[in-house]
């Protein structure tokens, strides 16, 4: 839908101008530009929620900005969906891959493109064609493996033989490198190298500096739906990039402590626990937590933390290490009988793992005692008891609207998030593990969860604070541990430690 | 775990919206069937008048109606009992099959008292079924085997059971397809000796409206699906059970977070489902069939339980409204056939274009969320 052509910088394939996103209150995209040059990798780095993803799926058409513009060779392009962005050259591969697990990996390539001959799909020709583009880029695959049984390596290459069969000119990769081995990401290393030399762009979605260092030619930073800075990468040092993906932030006082570092409540040894793909995730990782003391893990998203709080809470089995909780082995126990032996725990995702949507405020404050007096007798629910609980909670932690029988779905991101506080705070336990308690909030809702951390930490429980956010670590945190590639890689007293010593052990550029 | 969720948005969330758009959708339904009337040379109205007359014209009729129902309410509060658990029983049919083979085998082999006899051919007979949908929910708990795919096995698993039990010599009654009927001891129809005996004739000819309402296998099963349908209200709202069913049905994930055996809900789940569409089953036999027969292909009853627990919305008060009118419509559009010589199988598609409908605003509602998220709502 060409409508306007304009003055763009010399050799950019696609030019975004000032595109803006809006989910809801929060801005996921703000004002920004970005410019794509042929023949060149060009990484888009920064932390989870900076709005990398959502900036690539407007220019793959999968949402459209409120505003903003975007040039293609110079021709103003309106991109509706993503077979308008095929049809612009424009490929992505997706985090999850999207091909057909019965098919082989030529019809999964030729899906919805194949050439015919007299009404059938011509095979031969697909095959030759599909030969043609591995050879030139350098993309082994076996044509004739079925998808359901390859690697996942394979699996990316026939995603990105796709894209190019369908004409790609610029290739966007999300995330490539999470699911794959460091023998796999150096074969990912060189595919994109080929594809630069031979004049395609790749846009590198990511937020591991090593790989931005090792690839790409031109970063460009986002933090919290900004563009930060763009520059070419032999420019700057890992350091550099570190700082400005995190932001450059003066270390804030921590709240402060007034309850003395007791004995250890919860000890992690040699912990190992896999991921969804069966992949060990956790490896090796051991930690203490002391009552009275707040310890943050904080790391790059993907380095073992759900994994670890899912272990410890009794969710993920734990293939090898132990979980001794105030001197107790909880390792692989049920997770009612680690609640009930005295975890709380506020999980990553609010609307998916500590919150039922659809039951009322008073049924979700209730979720985890209503088998409990006064909550229910035999069996039977005492609804009187809950509603009064439920309307004391509310009162005390000010929850809005102050209506114990709505759908926990009506009440605000803040408000919820104030429900599953209240519900752990209120069972007073032992340890808390709090995992990016204040994602998405604004920053008074914030304030008074980091309020309400800090007491609990007061009355002398222990916590255990994940959290992507350096400043809250910071903040909150008396001790600061950081967690990489399933371990622990150093540990440093908050008030000492020092953000760029942080963002280096992050990304794995600290000494261990 | 993301199919569960779309089947859940084929139900509306709220009962209110739900009552709106099922009335719709049944004159929608109602609708669509005169068109295709019309186009078989079929005056609509007329068949409507039909099929409204058999099935209120006499109180027989209407016992009629209320006979044909009560399976379907069983089976359709199963479906919705699994549906609000999370789960897709397509399983009702088979275990209605498994609960009725138990029943016609209890019902014939036991030789006890009436009083005794009754509740111990129920009591067998449910059980059965609650293994029976037990073992999907196992299945689906330990291996992860979608519910859907297990159950529909298990229906052919059912039915092929079924026909080797009758068949089998002592069971079977000679010359026919069927077993020998149960024992009197174990019949729940109401009067049922007595409204053939001579006294009872005599006294019925003198109270022909009472007669008239006895010509119809009037039984107890209506009376135990009210009763069913109440106890599951009350346990959904007001017991821990219901509670963590509800919670697993809504969020798996959040109740297993909360410290929820998600895995013995689903196993639960399912031997309730199992349980309450045997229940039917088993009053199906003791109370109109009092046999079983060889079965060539499914009888319908899941799977009209699937339509009812779709017009309910999957609410209680729903499924016994839907059940209701399915049976007056099935009832009553057999009476097409010999008046009109419309054939009956109008009401099959009368049903389904009502469910079809019942669909449409819910899915064109995922649809319009779908568009307006990609376009985002902006404030600005």
């Amino acid at each position: 839908m060409p409508t306007a052509t304009a003055d763009l910088p010399e050799g950019a394939l696609v030019e975004m101008r000032g595109i803006t996103k809006l989910f809801g209150r929060t801005r996921a995209n703000d004002q920004i530009d970005l410019t794509l040059r042929r023949g060149e990798v060009h990484a888009l780095l920064g932390e989870n929620g900076a709005g990398k993803s959502t900036l690539m799926n407007i220019l793959y058409g999968r949402c459209l900005p409120a505003a903003g513009e975007i040039f293609i060779r110079g021709v103003k392009t309106i991109i509706d969906a993503p077979r308008t962005a095929i049809r612009c050259g424009i490929g992505m591969v997706h985090q999850h891959f999207l091909l057909v697990q019965a098919f082989t990996a030529l019809e999964n390539i030729i899906l919805g493109r194949e050439p015919l001959k007299r009404g059938r799909i011509d095979l031969r020709r697909a095959q030759a064609e599909v030969a043609e583009l591995a050879r030139r880029y350098g993309l082994a695959i076996d044509p004739q493996a079925r998808i359901g049984d390859s690697s996942v390596a394979m699996r990316q290459k026939v995603e990105i033989l796709k894209a190019l069969y369908r004409k790609a000119e610029v290739l966007i990769l999300d995330e490539p490198t999470a699911v794959l081995s460091p023998a796999e990401v150096d074969g990912l290393v060189e595919i994109v190298r080929e594809l630069a030399l031979q004049g395609k762009s790749v846009v590198l979605i990511t937020h591991k500096l090593k790989e931005v260092m090792r690839v790409a030619d031109v970063c460009t930073i986002l933090r919290n739906g900004r563009r930060i800075a763009t520059f070419p990468v032999a420019e700057a040092s890992a350091a550099e990039l570190a700082e400005k993906m995190i932001g450059h932030r003066l270390p804030v006082a921590p709240a402060a402590a007034t309850a003395q570092r007791g004995p250890v409540t919860l000890r992690v040894e040699d912990l190992y626990v896999n991921n969804g793909s069966g992949v060990p995730a956790v490896r090796g990782l051991s930690l203490e937590v002391h009552a009275g003391e707040i310890l943050g893990i904080v790391g790059v998203d993907g380095n073992g933390q759900s994994e670890l709080v899912e272990a410890i809470a009794g969710l993920r089995r734990i293939t090898s290490g132990r979980v001794v909780f105030r001197g107790r082995e909880l390792t692989n126990k049920r997770p009612r009988e680690i609640i009930e032996s005295g975890l709380g725990l506020i999980p990553e995702d609010r609307q998916q793992s500590g919150l039922v949507l659809d039951l009322s405020v008073a049924e979700n404050l209730v979720l985890k005692d209503f088998r409990k007096p006064p909550f229910s007798w035999r069996g039977l629910l005492d609804s009187r008891a809950i509603s009064t609980f439920a309307r004391e909670i509310i009162r005390s932690y000010d929850i809005r609207p102050s209506d114990e029988d709505i759908r926990a779905a009506a009440l605000s991101g803040g408000n919820q998030q104030k429900i599953v506080l209240a519900r752990e705070i209120a069972r007073d336990p032992e340890l808390l593990v709090a995992v990016q308690p204040t994602r998405g909030l604004d920053p008074g809702s914030a304030a008074e969860i980091h309020g309400l951390l800090a007491a609990h930490r007061n009355r002398g429980r222990a916590i255990l604070l994940v959290s992507f956010d350096l400043d809250e670590a910071h903040y909150l945190a008396d001790r600061i541990a950081v967690i990489f590639q399933g371990r622990i890689v150093g540990i440093l007293e908050s008030a000492a430690a020092d953000n760029l010593e942080i963002g280096l052990l992050m990304s794995g550029g600290g000494a261990g | 775990m993301i199919r569960v969720v779309q089947v859940r948005r084929l139900f509306a969330t709220r009962v209110d919206g739900g009552l709106i758009s099922a009335s719709v959708a049944i004159f929608l339904g109602l609708a669509f069937g005169a068109l295709i009337l019309k186009a078989a040379g079929i005056a609509p109205l007329a068949a409507y008048a039909v099929i409204l007359k058999g099935a209120f014209g006499k109180p027989a009729s209407v016992m009629y109606a209320i006979v044909k129902a009560t399976p379907l309410i069983f089976t359709g509060l199963s479906i919705a009992l699994a549906f609000r658990g999370g789960l897709f029983n397509i399983g009702a049919e088979g275990q209605f099959i498994v609960a009725a083979l138990a029943a016609a085998l209890t019902g014939y082999y036991l030789q006890l008292p009436a009083a005794v006899h009754v509740p111990v051919v129920f009591l067998i007979a449910t059980a059965a079924a609650g293994l029976w949908g037990g073992i999907a929910g196992f299945l689906k708990a330990r291996y992860g085997t979608h519910e859907v795919v297990s159950t529909i096995m298990l229906n052919w698993i059912a039915l092929h059971l079924q026909n080797f039990v009758v068949m089998t010599t002592g069971f079977r009654k000679p010359d026919s397809e069927a077993s020998f009927t149960i024992r009197e001891s174990a019949s729940i129809t109401l009067l049922g000796e007595w409204k053939y005996s001579g006294p009872g004739q005599s006294w019925l000819q003198d109270h022909s409206v009472v007669q008239d309402l006895l010509r119809a296998p009037v039984n107890f099963g209506i009376v135990v699906a009210v009763a069913v349908a109440l106890a599951l209200h009350f346990i959904l709202k007001k017991t821990t059970a219901g509670y963590t069913l509800r919670a697993i049905g809504f969020n798996r994930r959040a109740a297993a977070y909360g410290g929820i055996d998600v895995e013995r809900g689903l196993v639960m789940t399912m031997v309730a489902a199992g349980a309450i569409a045997g229940a039917g089953g088993a009053l199906h036999v003791m109370g109109v069939a009092k046999n079983i027969a060889l079965l060539t292909s499914m009888e319908g009853y899941g799977f009209d339980g699937l339509a009812v627990a779709l017009m309910g919305n999957a609410s209680i008060a729903g499924c016994g409204v839907s059940a209701l009118l399915l049976g007056a419509l099935k009832y009553g559009g057999a009476k097409m056939q010999a008046v009109l010589g419309a054939p009956s199988e109008i009401i099959v598609i009368i049903t389904g274009a009502i469910v079809f409908f019942v669909g449409i605003p819910r899915i064109s509602r995922e649809l319009l969320r779908a568009r307006r998220a990609r376009i985002g709502r902006n404030d600005a």
